[in-house]
């Protein structure tokens, strides 16, 4: 092994090594120190948020991959939830949800759930998916709901859009345990406009 | 060298990534500073991302050896 291959990896994890013992997930920002501007005048980031907008089985498991990493490595790590990311949250139990005969309609049409999650290509009326879990267990590759649970364990925050909760008629019950507060964009707008590293998936 | 005494032993062999680091890192967390932990993994990815993971987070990868199938590391909590 080089070092050479290694060095892509550097920046963010000096920016993480800066930081002061284990942050947990209730813990105000971490002091200053790390977030003073690097040699490059560049302002290092160490917080981290995922803005998880799809549903489907392999986003949502990129998004549970690197949320649970994330907080693993003691990176300060939220995930926005909104759209059809927020169809993941709803308890695996649900089958129908919503308010009105539209939204309960749309919940018919797309079984919500982390455990009915469907493929974007491939889905051959759900035979995709389940070749593609019995695949991951093969490999020892961990479940969705797996990484979630470790996730959440980890400390990840999971703050669920209101304006999609509103739209699509889900109220609190619906959600799984261990959900933040509701936000809207500004919230996300603040993260971003602050130090968090974004992505979106 | 100091023998280096170790608290407890994860088993993430048959594992793939993420998860021998997300076990590390619930099970480091849970030790004093200073106790060590030792991680066996099979997954060749292991190797670069204990490294990458130690680095991140400030602890010492001790000792790494490798039997061939599967992976050994000591990692000792900051």
């Amino acid at each position: 092994m080089t070092t050479e291959t290694l060095a892509p990896f550097d920046p963010l994890a000096e920016a993480i090594a800066a930081v002061d013992g284990w942050p947990e997930a209730a813990e105000t920002p971490v002091p200053a120190p790390a977030a003073e501007p690097a040699a490059d005048g560049e302002v290092k980031t160490k917080d981290f948020l995922i803005i998880a907008y799809s549903g489907e089985l392999e986003k949502v498991w990129a998004t549970m991959i690197l949320a649970s990493t994330s907080a693993a490595m003691g990176v300060r790590t939220r995930v926005f939830v909104t759209f059809w990311g927020l169809q993941v949250f709803v308890k695996d139990s649900k089958r129908i949800t919503g308010e009105n005969a539209m939204q309960k309609m749309m919940s018919g049409m797309q079984r919500p759930g982390i455990s009915h999650r469907k493929l974007s290509k491939m889905n051959f009326l759900g035979m995709g998916p389940w070749m593609m879990r019995r695949l991951a267990k093969q490999y020892g590759v961990a479940s969705p709901k797996e990484l979630l649970e470790a996730a959440q364990a980890l400390g990840v925050e999971f703050i669920p859009c209101q304006m999609t909760m509103d739209m699509f008629g889900l109220k609190p019950e619906d959600m799984i345990e261990g959900m933040g507060e509701p936000a809207g964009a500004a919230t996300v707008i603040g993260l971003l406009t602050g130090d968090s590293t974004p992505l979106f998936i | 060298m100091p023998v280096i005494e170790i608290s407890q032993s994860i088993d993430a062999r048959g594992l793939s990534c993420p998860m021998p680091i997300v076990k590390t890192a619930q099970t480091v967390k849970a030790i004093p500073s200073g106790a060590a932990v030792e991680l066996l993994a099979t997954d060749p990815g292991s190797i670069k991302d204990v490294a990458a993971w130690c680095r991140a987070t400030g602890n010492e990868l001790v000792e790494q050896t490798s039997d061939g199938a599967v992976y050994r590391f000591v990692i000792r909590r900051k």
